[in-house]
């Protein structure tokens, strides 16, 4: 039963207001991209066991989209940040080196 | 014999005289009471049958972790099956019956079991009743059901007499226990300044304490828990809840809190149970210990007690088991119930302690007169259906020599194990403990919360702790670690100094005596209910079953109703000594929540019936209703299948509709369908990627039927768009869709596109939104008068703002019944008037409302394509020949890429056409059309499958579409349906329009 | 391998079962192996044993990191059922029930397969129709299922409330010889044969490192040591995304918590296999009399084997509501398990990037039902390098867009 903070209220939000979008960050490829990009944009997880960064709508509440930055054995959350981004905010990458130092995520360290 | 004393007693008011039943005989209990204590006062030792063996079975336990006692509670719409007596409060009228036996509790025919329970060792069905085959299912199965289960189940109709309820708590601390520790803890807490909330799964504060005696500074300790409790109750920052359980700790500080309001009151008004969730900053465990029972031969003989309870009967409710009681230990707190008993005036013929020697309440003890044997244990115990005898042995040794005693109770304490539940249900690791011989907190490992650092703190014996002094300073720290984590300073106070008689050690005794023989070992149960004993789990062991969870599964050691309470401990050194390794490393199974079981009554809450999910009702929905609506649930709407006539079915209120619609007028509620609004300077250039068609240049004005594919390529949506002004669209999805749709275009908007300039809103209950369908459509429209609705005012596929009669609305010229039909817009509150307003214009017009099933006919006639129907996820725009709708002249749109791999480019793909009976018969729904042969798998080779099927009144026969492999190139050929009747249907591959193929009839 | 039988288990009991020697050996691992499987849960023991049995290739080890049948084998709802609509999924999931039919006697290991019989309610005219196209798929595969009104449903399921008043009882799917068995029973059952044949059962051994040369898996690296294998199969569910990334490919797979839970035992009184997807839950009584109760998956990845409580509330809210008479019994136990889901819900049993490396997974909510058939395809396509059974589900259909969609059919749950 998790909570996350929504990066735009600061309001503690409970995971009953809230729906998993999946792995955040992706790239997307359309037309003219290869069929081993479209399918891995589509397809192919990181699915970590660790560090990952995922999409979160607050659908019971202000309908924003944002992305938390997660433990998936832990639960411990690093930091959420507004989806309107291409790279975590520095301070989130900061909060998990000090947990993991070394950690790597796509191309995120 | 099992008596109420003259003496002792503090829970019950002996001036209060309670009247229940067991097993339909009237006995009578005091108030305050639990069926357990006052079934013993009745002398009523044996309660029930254990599951296996069908053994008798008496109450062993005082508390929560009581394997045995269970029976089922109440009559009808109350009956609860499985109900534990121990924790069961006695009121008047209670009724209760025991379980598992047949046909009654003291002469039971599956009792023949312990007979054979030489022939039935764990995993035994494993080896067994494998041949012949069919034996299983219809002999061997039936049989061991039957046999199985506990409880009887409630009848089959009956409904919960009871009400439940959820409730949301935010606290900074959860004080999990409200024994003398849980007390303390919380007051340190509050001390803080923090935010409290203190729950009690009993009916009383203060736990155990007030049994096992003591003193906290100068005062008895009983009178130290009534002064913390007046205290605590002064409080504002604390809230006490008693018989509120913690039943679960979930991740990030959310647990369960169960409350039982009126289970000692059943009718009483409100709720019978509330599920609390919590959410808390800090949760500090102080849920005590349990004290494990001995591993002897017939340790599960009623009469044998452990020594807490037999201690908690006799101070808390004044009942002895017995009166001859003989006590085995391996640790100095079963004195104080020996010392107890003594002073209450029961014969306590002796105490066997394995140990050589024993701490200073053996002395108190032996200074009352009671025998100390050290070195000695229980070889056997003998008796039935109650204790009559027990043999002493040496405690070293196999059992021989032994000493026959006659008594009709024994009292056993094997040691206490923390209460490490809700410290593990979220990832809290354990340490074992060697001095105590028990798995404890580690307070290294706790449960982690969301910022990454622990968030349960265990206090009091659950923390390993047991003597009172050492348990005091133990919670009063955590309530204090628990306040500073959850950001408050606590105060710089000291614990209250606790004292008790000082304890020598306990030593682990695992099995009495050490080297019992097999068949003591057979004999010697670990789980009482399951019926587990000493030689399964050695079975188990040397099978290969070696992990702690295959022995648990092989044996079902610790899955019994009680999850292990009792058992598991001990079963696990039984493991450990046969694997030869140490306990630590054997590890315990997997502690999940509920602690103990809770009703799923609760768990459910307040949605039964009719609010089970909302229902959503469109502005004219009472009309329907009244009207002879038909419901059909669509989503959370409920939609009109059919309006059908007094005297008439829904197919013939069908086809009535269909036939009107065509030749008259028909009204239609559509205002289920979802309305977008899509605003913004760039909201053309958003919409062309959510269409496969273009929408940027739709003029202003005009509408244009769109498609919409996910970006895997699949239609997931359809509907009319309308173009309201330069930078405004109006798009309308399918029922289903409004939410869903809307949803995936902030997604895209908020995720992807996050720069351009667009916004979304769902307007969709905003509007009541009408289909006025037929010949008669634009006259009633004309009766009622205001905008021109002319053909060459409003043109199809166009829209225009006006007003009709006094309506203001918005009327869009599009059909989707090949009618002359207008979808017309009013302001939801305006509903209800405009239908009534179109009912009544049109009653010389021939109107009539059609439901859900006529227009799905009516399109079907058509061949237009419903999203649901002809799609199904796995269907691209190009199967159903809309390749018109995908856009060239765009770069991009959701699904263009998706199109082009090479399973969605395949001309193999089965394609839309239409299907005509030869016979003139419907095809059913959803069958196959079939190919030649079988694959490799044997399986009949299929062409394609039918999409809608239905019968035209219209047309008289039945029509379909479908889609068939190479279907569009196959014009006129038969294919074969195969239905599940037996009957095979033919059909004619044609073209998907059955019905006014050049649309003169819209067109008017 | 001792024979089991009701005459064995007397014949030891006159010794008090002192007799009995273990089910499996616990060997140490060889330098060498025909085959490695990883992972010995149902998946990987079937795969070994049927490349045993059919292949005549018997040496082989199943390596597994923790203790055979520690995964999702030991922690489903134990349902069987082959009602599936795409003939891929059809087809293997009625060889696995066919197959489970014989289990016991095939195994001498009672696996308790129970065909009590599965039903799945029909609950919107959206579901009828589903479950109708449902049928005529299956009367075509050779899956025996019929479509049934709700007076045979309230026959059949007496504790059933038709007429609620939300979602009232349509109809059913309903599957006669579909069931259970017992879950556990079913990984021991395959160990004890693999074993008995001469393989290897290596638990508590962790693979640490697949080896390759020139695209070829040569072998794996464990905490027991170096082990050389011509062929390696990976079937270890939610931990596929480590293991393929050790053999150098990706997977299209998410790992998130599924969870179901069980009442306390009460005797008998459902006798068949429910399953209500509009109101999402599903439900059957075990041999023990436990009501088994599937739940829903969290939304988030996850691997933790625990879930969040509002899915326990939604799911036993809806049975409630299905069953009335279930709102007095109480929830004894809670569990969550990791199951690893692909983009199209539907298994991966495949070939790999890596030459003689394989892989078995994704199976979702939906593995343990499909076990016997799973290592039956996977053994041939491991053998011979073609099965029939596990052609379409193939690792590269995510690049061709060929997906096999189970929830078409009235958004079916496993």
């Amino acid at each position: 039963m998790l909570t996350l903070k929504c990066p735009f209220t600061g309001a503690l939000l409970d995971e009953t207001e809230l729906n998993c979008g999946g792995e955040a960050h992706r790239k997307r490829f359309g037309p003219g991209s290869s069929d081993e990009d479209f399918e891995t944009y589509m397809f192919t997880r990181e699915n970590p066991r660790g560090v990952h960064f995922e999409l979160w709508l607050h659908s019971y509440g202000i309908g924003k989209w944002f992305i938390a930055a997660r433990d998936t054995e832990t639960m411990e959350v690093y930091g959420t940040y507004p989806a309107q981004t291409t790279e975590p905010p520095q301070e989130v990458i900061d909060a998990i080196n000090a947990k993991h130092p070394g950690w790597t995520w796509r191309e995120f360290s | 014999m099992s008596t109420r004393l003259a003496n002792h007693g503090r829970l019950i008011d002996r001036s209060k005289k309670v009247t229940f039943t067991f097993n339909g005989t009237s006995m009578q209990g005091f108030e305050g009471d639990t069926l357990a204590s006052a079934l013993l006062a009745n002398d009523q030792m044996m309660v029930g049958r254990s599951f296996k063996y069908h053994r008798p079975r008496g109450v062993v336990a005082s508390g929560a972790e009581e394997p045995n006692a269970l029976v089922g509670l109440g009559q009808g719409n109350r009956f609860e099956p499985n109900q534990r007596a121990t924790t069961t409060e006695l009121f008047n009228g209670l009724t209760s019956v025991s379980q598992n036996h047949w046909p009654n509790l003291e002469f039971d025919v599956g009792a023949i079991n312990t007979h054979l329970s030489r022939f039935l060792p764990a995993g035994f069905y494993y080896k067994m009743f494998i041949h012949p085959k069919p034996f299983w299912k219809h002999v061997y199965e039936p049989f061991i059901r039957q046999s199985a289960g506990l409880g009887k189940a409630p009848d089959k109709d009956s409904r919960d007499a009871d009400t439940y309820e959820h409730f949301y708590a935010f606290t900074d601390v959860l004080v999990i226990g409200g024994g003398i520790a849980g007390l303390q803890a919380a007051k340190a807490a509050a001390a803080s300044g923090a935010k409290v909330l203190l729950i009690e799964q009993t009916a009383h504060w203060g736990g155990r304490a007030p049994v096992d005696g003591g003193t906290v500074g100068d005062e008895p300790v009983d009178k130290f828990v009534e002064q913390l409790v007046s205290e605590l109750e002064t409080m504002d920052n604390v809230t006490m809840r008693n018989r509120c359980m913690g039943a679960g700790v979930y991740d990030h500080g959310y647990v369960l809190g169960y409350e039982r309001l009126t289970d000692h009151a059943p009718g009483a008004q409100g709720p019978r149970h509330r599920l609390w969730r919590i959410r808390a900053k800090q949760v500090v465990t102080a849920t005590g210990a349990i004290e494990r029972p001995l591993s002897f031969a017939g340790n599960d003989v009623p009469g044998v007690i452990l020594a807490s309870a037999v201690r908690d009967y006799v101070v808390n409710w004044g009942v002895t088991p017995g009166d001859r009681v003989i006590i085995a230990t391996n640790n100095d707190d079963a004195y104080r119930t020996a010392i107890t008993l003594k002073q209450a005036g029961v014969d306590v013929i002796r105490v066997v302690d394995a140990r050589s020697s024993a701490g200073l309440l053996a002395e108190e003890a032996r200074q009352l007169g009671i025998r100390v044997d050290p070195g000695k244990a229980i070889a056997k115990v003998k008796g039935g259906k109650r204790v009559k005898k027990v043999e002493l042995c040496n405690q070293d040794g196999i059992g021989g020599a032994r000493e026959e005693v006659d008594c009709d109770a024994v009292a056993m304490s094997g040691g206490w194990s923390p209460v490490v539940h809700l410290w593990s249900h979220c990832g809290g690791k354990l340490i074992w403990d060697e001095a105590n011989a028990h798995f404890r907190p580690d307070p290294k490992r706790p449960p982690l919360g969301a910022d990454g650092d622990g968030f349960v703190v265990a206090a009091g014996s659950a923390n390993g702790p047991l003597a009172l002094g050492d348990v005091l300073t133990d919670a009063h720290a955590a309530g204090k670690a628990a306040a500073k984590a959850a950001g408050h300073k606590p105060k710089n106070t000291k614990a209250p100094s606790g004292d008790a008689t000082e304890e020598a050690a306990m030593e682990p005794v695992w099995l009495m005596p050490a080297n019992a023989d097999i068949q003591l070992r057979m004999k010697s149960w670990l789980d009482f209910q399951n019926d587990v004993k000493v030689s399964d789990v050695q079975l188990a062991a040397r099978e290969g079953y070696e992990s702690v969870e295959h022995t648990k599964r092989y044996t079902t050691l610790g899955m019994a109703t009680d999850q292990g309470k009792l058992s598991n401990i001990n079963g696990l050194a039984i493991l450990a000594d046969a694997l030869d390794a140490e306990i630590p490393k054997v590890g315990t199974t997997t502690f999940r929540p509920p602690y103990t079981p809770i009703s799923m009554g609760a768990i459910g809450g307040e949605a039964r019936g009719e609010v089970f999910q909302p229902i959503r009702r469109t502005p004219m929905h009472d009309w329907h209703d009244k009207n002879g609506a038909d419901w059909e649930p669509v989503g959370h709407w409920r939609r009109t299948y059919a309006y059908t006539r007094p005297g008439e079915s829904v197919h013939d209120a069908v086809n009535r509709e269909v036939k009107n619609t065509r030749e008259n007028l028909g009204l239609l509620d559509a205002s289920t369908l979802g309305k977008l609004i899509v605003k913004g300077p760039d909201a053309g250039k958003f919409l062309d990627m959510m269409y496969t068609n273009m929408m940027s240049t739709l003029k202003v004005g005009k509408c244009r039927y769109g498609l919409m594919c996910s970006e895997n390529g699949f239609l997931i949506d359809d509907g009319v768009v309308a173009r309201i002004d330069d930078d405004t669209w109006l798009c309308h999805t399918t029922t289903g869709g409004a939410e869903r749709i809307h949803g995936h275009m902030e997604e895209w908007l908020q995720t992807e596109w996050w720069d351009w300039k667009v916004y979304v809103a769902n307007v969709t209950e905003q509007y009541a939104q009408i289909a006025v369908v037929g010949p008669n459509a634009r006259k009633v429209l004309e009766k009622l008068g205001g905008m021109d609705v002319s053909k060459e005012a409003l043109p199809f596929m166009e829209w225009r703002d006006g007003k009709i009669g006094d309506f203001d609305c918005r009327a869009y010229r599009v059909s989707f019944s090949g009618e002359l039909s207008y979808e017309i817009a009013v302001a939801a509150s305006h509903g209800q008037a405009f239908w009534d307003a179109l009912m009544e214009a049109g009653k010389e017009f021939g109107v009539m409302p059609y439901g859900t099933e006529c227009l799905h006919i009516l399109r079907a006639e058509k061949g237009f394509i419903m999203i649901g129907d002809e799609t199904d996820g796995t269907v691209i725009p190009q199967d159903l020949g809309l390749n018109w709708a995908l856009s060239k002249k765009k770069e991009d749109y959701l699904g263009k890429r998706a199109h082009l791999r090479s399973h969605m480019a395949d001309p193999d793909r089965w394609k839309l056409v239409g299907l005509e009976t030869v016979d003139g018969s419907v095809i059913p729904d959803g069958a196959y059309a079939v190919g030649e042969g079988v694959n490799a798998n044997g399986q009949r080779n299929v062409i394609g499958r039918v999409t809608s099927t239905y019968y035209s009144a219209n047309l008289g026969k039945g029509i379909a579409m479908g889609l068939i492999k190479h279907g569009p190139d196959r014009m006129g050929e038969i294919v074969e349906f195969p239905g599940t009747d037996d009957k095979t249907y033919k059909a004619k591959i044609v073209d998907p329009i059955f019905f006014d193929k050049d649309g003169e009839k819209q067109n008017v | 391998m001792k024979h089991y039988s009701a005459f064995a288990v007397a014949r030891e009991a006159l010794r008090y079962h002192t007799g009995w020697e273990r089910a499996w050996r616990s060997p140490e691992p060889k330098k060498r192996y025909d085959v490695i499987i990883i992972g010995a849960g149902g998946h990987g023991l079937a795969t070994a044993y049927y490349l045993g049995k059919n292949y005549g290739i018997q040496n082989v080890a199943v390596i597994e990191k923790g203790w055979l049948g520690g995964g999702n084998t030991g922690r489903n709802t134990t349902i069987i059922r082959s009602n599936y609509l795409q003939d891929p999924s059809a087809a293997m999931y009625e060889k696995a029930r066919s197959l489970y039919e014989d289990l016991s006697q095939e195994l001498n290991y009672n696996i308790m397969f129970s065909p009590r019989g599965v039903m799945m309610l029909a609950q919107t005219q959206h579901e009828i129709r589903g479950y109708q196209r449902t049928a005529h798929a299956n009367a075509l595969q050779g899956v025996q299922t019929e479509w049934i009104g709700p007076e045979r449903v309230k026959e059949l399921v007496p504790i059933i409330n038709i007429d609620g008043p939300r979602y009232p009882v349509l109809g059913a799917l309903w599957q006669e010889r579909g069931g259970t068995a017992r879950h556990d029973a079913v990984a021991w059952g395959y160990a004890r044969a693999c074993s008995a044949m001469g393989m290897d059962i290596i638990q508590k051994c962790e693979v640490t490192g697949v080896r390759s040369e020139n695209g070829r898996v040569i072998g794996v690296d464990t905490t027991k040591g170096a082990i050389d294998c011509d062929k390696l199969g990976i079937v270890v569910a939610g931990h596929s995304g480590q293991l393929a990334d050790m053999a150098g490919f990706r997977l299209p797979l998410e790992s998130v918590a599924l969870q179901a839970l069980v009442s306390e035992p009460i005797k008998p009184c459902m006798d068949v296999v429910v399953m209500a997807n509009t109101v999402h839950g599903y439900m059957s009584q075990s041999d023990k009399g436990e009501m088994v109760i599937g739940g829903g998956t969290d939304g988030f990845n996850n691997y933790t084997q625990r879930g969040s409580f509002h899915h326990i509330e939604e799911t036993v809210r809806a049975l409630v509501e299905t069953f009335p008479m279930i709102s007095r019994l109480k929830m004894l136990r809670q569990w969550g398990g990791i199951v690893d889901m692909t983009g199209d819900r539907s298994p991966i049993l495949s070939k790999t990037p890596l030459g003689g490396c394989f892989i078995n997974c994704g199976w979702g909510t939906g593995g343990f039902k499909a076990i016997p058939g799973s290592g039956w395809g996977m053994a041939q396509l491991m053998a011979t390098g073609h099965s029939p059974l596990t052609e379409a589900f193939t690792l590269d259909r995510f690049r061709e867009g060929r997906f096999i969609d189970e929830s078409v059919a009235a958004g079916v749950a496993h």
